[in-house]
């Protein structure tokens, strides 16, 4: 069951970012999935280009908060103004109501202002002045993170870093596409020209899709030992929780999808792995490099496949 | 950086904490005050350790302190050999590794040490309540050594995990505890200050020496009978027999066995039981009268009296039978007979002037005077009491006529004079009468609140025969307890006392479990194993047959054990026995299939390596992952995949 417009989307994409079909393919999955991605990486490797495209080929409105460290809630959310030719107040919506937000450097933000978009990603709602507001449907939020050792940030607690499906890293492209992008058409003036593949509505049929692809019990018990193995491995200071272990399957059914297949292999398991534990495991002993590649690699090494 | 070098973390310190307070606190009544004072301020000064983050102290300290330490064991107790030092002296050590715990190694040595301390308390007492303080201590002691090799912060997990291995270990500990070729004695069978503090009757029977007893409720021994209980009255448990009277105290002859068969004949029907015998740091031994059988080891003095050879300072239990009709001594030699007629020169005119009259009514009638004297003994009017007024230099002339209070001391040292007196052979013994059923178990509990003396007089053509002179004026003393006997308002044990039934329930159950414990682990002796053995069919056991049984029950009990954990990878689907079935042919020519490997990563990866057979890996691996993940396997595709893998020849 291929799906060609999922092919022609990614196709799409890696026009514009050039090198990194691994990423991209991981974002693209995060989305359907019905999950949110987070992105760590230096300024200027193309992170808020790939939310841009991401937006614009599924037809999505696009909003873009930049974090700063005296940054409100109310910045967010939206705030109530009094109307003086009504008398009465209006709610201004903040940018936080669209379909895709790019929450740029969210981590330079004080903790009282990351928790109010993280709170509307995890409830898809917002509350402002006693009100309840839902957010777009389909809703999908791409945060920036700074590495955490630079000056300046607010490391996410870890309650707060298990709301992102998936933690993705850009890096610098290879060589090729570097030369590529310098040579090609400026980058900002393509994402205006793309046109949108496929509709909101659709994208929320193709959601619908990725719940239905089917995990035998052979693949719920490898999932299952590989979060068993974190908790009693001496490596990590906790395990993945059980909202890991559903974090793992949603993210390897959509990329079973993306493969084109109706069912999860243990290899759509694997390539998720990285991307979904890599911010929910904290090695034991604090000091040790968190290479997350290494560390997806020992652990899929570490579980034989039931 | 190696493993052992690794630097202690601070929450491994508070586990270690945690095990060296668990394994020494049940060890501070056995060390001098001063010691567990010093630990006491070793532990804390490491608890501000780990607390404040303070610096260890440097070595030469440590070195002063070790100095010091050991030189304080030494002039406690002028040696380092033996329970006590030797426990003393590891518990400096103990408290003293503790302020140097720099690495993983440390922490392993901190940690078998306080193992070790676990066993050290068993050298001190084996009671269910240190068994279960040891498996305690064992638990968390276990949780530190696993958090040094893993430094998780959950205490109940490692506490968790640890349990899991205890339990794991459990069959072998049974297996190895049952099994395992026993020697005789408890292994810990120090000799020293172990028996010091141990009740029993006395080897000197004076006024107020039994009457002391009896405010113990203390068991001196248990008995579990093979048929019906006899009845109370006939329950006399023989003891130390004293023929000897200086004018105030009896005491035993100092006689080694005599006979190794009881030297008398049987009568009437035979009773079966088995006694359970505490500790009580003499040589003789209880019987029911009279001794019928006499257990391995144990002869009977001339005044057949039960002795072992060694006193007797462990827990023993023996089988014995009894005859309560026999008669002993029907040809009493001359000597014994002498012994049993000696009085002291003066003293006590008043009985004597008695005792002349009856001897001058019976003459040599032996059955006449028993009978006068017992008479008299009612006459008197004598009252049984726990708090007898003291008595002078005339005790028995002062107890018959004046006082007429006394315990059964005073009524068998009055009795036995005065037979004396008129010409009748006559002594006391000693030991314990009735007991009490624990409704529990069954087993007829004997306390040394049951100490009792009696009498034995010796009649011509009956030989040796049992008077209780307590019973003339207290028959409900023999007949039902100590506690029907005695006036109300006296002080006694309580478990002596007749109301408190909720407490008698309870203490009745404690001591039905303690004896349980006492019966089957510790008192799982020899000869309890080769009952065993017997009983699975071993009839001569050696050890090297056991040894053999051992092995193969560890065996057996490890496979089990592997089983239990592997039952679910033992489960195998056949589409993966089929896959494990291919990925071994391709292992042949190099190709080798990673466990964690998913199936078409590994075609890919395999068709690469053999770009001949590419074809063919591909179709088998997409058949297998579809049939092992996908969403319904068809009816036909098992015996297609092992067909196909049948038919594919790398």
């Amino acid at each position: 069951m291929r799906l060609p417009e999922l092919d022609a989307i990614l196709a799409d994409i890696n026009r514009i970012i050039l090198g990194k079909e691994r990423p991209i393919r991981l974002s693209l999955a995060c989305l359907l999935a019905r999950g949110h991605l987070l992105i760590e990486d230096l300024p200027g490797v193309g992170k808020t280009t790939l939310a841009h495209v991401l937006a614009r080929v599924l037809g999505l409105d696009f909003q873009r908060i930049q974090f700063t460290s005296d940054m409100l809630p109310a910045d967010i959310i939206g705030v109530s103004i009094f109307d003086r030719d009504s008398g009465a107040f209006h709610f201004h919506p903040g940018p936080i109501f669209t379909q895709v937000v790019l929450a740029d450097e969210i981590n330079r933000a004080t903790p009282k202002a990351q928790s109010a978009l993280l709170e509307a990603m995890e409830e898809r709602q917002v509350t402002a002045e006693g009100l309840t507001r839902a957010l777009p449907e389909p809703f999908f939020v791409i945060a920036t993170q700074n590495p955490t050792h630079q000056i300046g940030t607010f490391p996410l607690p870890e309650s707060q870093l298990d709301r992102f499906l998936l933690k993705i890293e850009l890096g610098y492209p290879d060589p090729a596409a570097e030369r590529e992008l310098l040579a090609g058409a400026d980058r900002h003036r393509l994402v205006t020209e793309l046109m949108p593949r496929i509709t909101p509505q659709r994208l929320i049929e193709l959601q619908e899709t990725v719940r239905a692809v089917h995990a035998s019990p052979a693949l719920i018990q490898y999932v299952q030992s590989l979060a068993a193995y974190t908790r009693a491995a001496p490596r990590w200071q906790e395990g993945l929780s059980p909202r890991a272990g559903l974090a793992l399957l949603a993210a390897a059914r959509a990329w079973a999808l993306l493969d084109g297949r109706d069912h999860v292999l243990p290899e759509d398991v694997q390539a998720v792995l990285q991307g979904v534990v890599a911010h929910r495991l904290r090695p034991a002993d604090d000091t040790a490099h968190r290479d997350a590649e290494a560390v997806a690699a020992a652990l899929i090494e570490a579980v034989p496949l039931p | 950086m190696a493993r052992s070098n690794r630097p202690v973390s601070l929450r491994q310190a508070w586990w270690l904490l945690a095990s060296a307070l668990a394994a020494s606190a049940p060890l501070t009544p056995q060390v001098p005050l001063w010691l567990s004072l010093a630990a006491g301020v070793a532990y804390t000064w490491r608890a501000a350790i780990t607390w404040r983050q303070w610096h260890l102290p440097p070595r030469w300290l440590l070195v002063l302190l070790v100095i010091a330490g050991t030189a304080g064991v030494v002039m406690q107790y002028r040696t380092t050999m033996g329970r006590t030092p030797g426990i003393a002296l590891l518990l400096v050590f103990l408290a003293l590794k503790l302020l140097e715990l720099r690495t993983a190694r440390d922490a392993v040595v901190t940690a078998l040490l306080c193992y070790f301390l676990v066993l050290g308390q068993f050298l001190f007492t084996q009671t269910i309540p240190t068994a279960l303080l040891a498996g305690l201590t064992t638990l968390i002691t276990t949780a530190t050594l696993l958090a040094a090799s893993d430094d998780r912060p959950q205490p109940l997990l490692q506490l968790r995990r640890a349990g899991l291995m205890l339990a794991q270990a459990l069959p072998f500990m049974l297996l190895l505890f049952l099994l395992f070729p026993r020697v005789q004695g408890p292994l810990w069978g120090i000799p020293q200050d172990r028996f010091s503090a141990i009740s029993g009757l006395p080897d000197t029977i004076a006024p107020g020496s039994i009457a002391l007893l009896s405010q113990s409720d203390a068991i001196a021994f248990r008995v579990k009978f093979k048929a019906e209980v006899p009845p109370q009255s006939q329950l006399y448990w023989r003891g130390p027999v004293m023929p000897a009277f200086d004018g105030r105290s009896w005491r035993i002859r100092q006689a080694l066995g005599a006979y190794r068969e009881v030297p008398y004949a049987g009568r009437g029907v035979a009773v079966d039981y088995e006694v359970t015998l505490e500790p009580h740091g003499k040589f003789w031994q209880f019987a029911l009268e009279l001794p019928a059988t006499l257990p391995e080891g144990v002869a009977l003095t001339s005044d057949y009296q039960p002795v072992s050879r060694q006193p007797v300072r462990n827990r023993m239990r023996y089988t014995q039978r009894a005859w309560p009709e026999a008669n002993a001594g029907l040809n009493e030699s001359q000597g014994i007979l002498r012994d049993a007629l000696a009085l002291p020169k003066d003293g006590n005119p008043r009985t004597r002037a008695a005792a002349a009259s009856w001897r001058a009514q019976h003459g040599s009638d032996g059955t006449a005077i028993l009978a006068a004297a017992e008479n008299f003994f009612n006459q008197q009017l004598l009252i049984y009491t726990l708090n007898p007024p003291l008595l002078g230099a005339d005790s028995v002339d002062e107890f018959l006529f004046d006082t007429r209070r006394g315990f059964c001391e005073h009524f068998a040292s009055a009795f036995v004079f005065a037979l004396r007196a008129a010409g009748v052979p006559a002594r006391i013994v000693a030991g314990y009468q009735g007991g009490e059923v624990n409704p529990v178990d069954g087993y007829l509990v004997v306390r040394q609140y049951d100490a009792h003396a009696w009498t034995e007089a010796w009649i011509a053509g009956r030989g040796w025969v049992r008077i209780d002179p307590t019973a003339i004026s207290a028959p409900s003393r023999i007949n039902l307890n100590l506690a029907a006997a005695v006036p109300a308002g006296e002080g006694l044990p309580f478990l002596a006392r007749g109301d408190l039934a909720w407490l008698r329930e309870l203490r009745h159950r404690l001591d039905a479990v303690t004896n349980g414990w006492n019966q089957w682990v510790l008192g799982y002796n020899p000869q309890r194993q080769r009952d065993l053995l017997a009983g699975l069919g071993m009839k001569e056991p050696d050890w090297r047959s056991m040894t053999a049984v051992l092995s193969v029950l560890c065996g057996g009990v490890m496979l089990g054990l592997t089983i239990w954990i592997l039952r679910n990878r033992l489960r195998v689907d056949p589409a993966f026995a089929a896959w494990r079935r291919f990925t071994a042919r391709l292992a042949r020519c190099g190709i080798v299939w990673q466990p964690w490997e998913g199936p078409l990563a590994f075609a890919r990866r395999a068709a690469a390596q053999a770009p001949r057979h590419a074809q063919r890996i591909g179709e088998i691996a997409a058949l297998y992952a579809r049939m092992r993940y996908g969403r319904s396997p068809q009816s036909g595709d098992l015996v297609r995949l092992k067909q196909m893998i049948a038919a594919f020849r790398p």
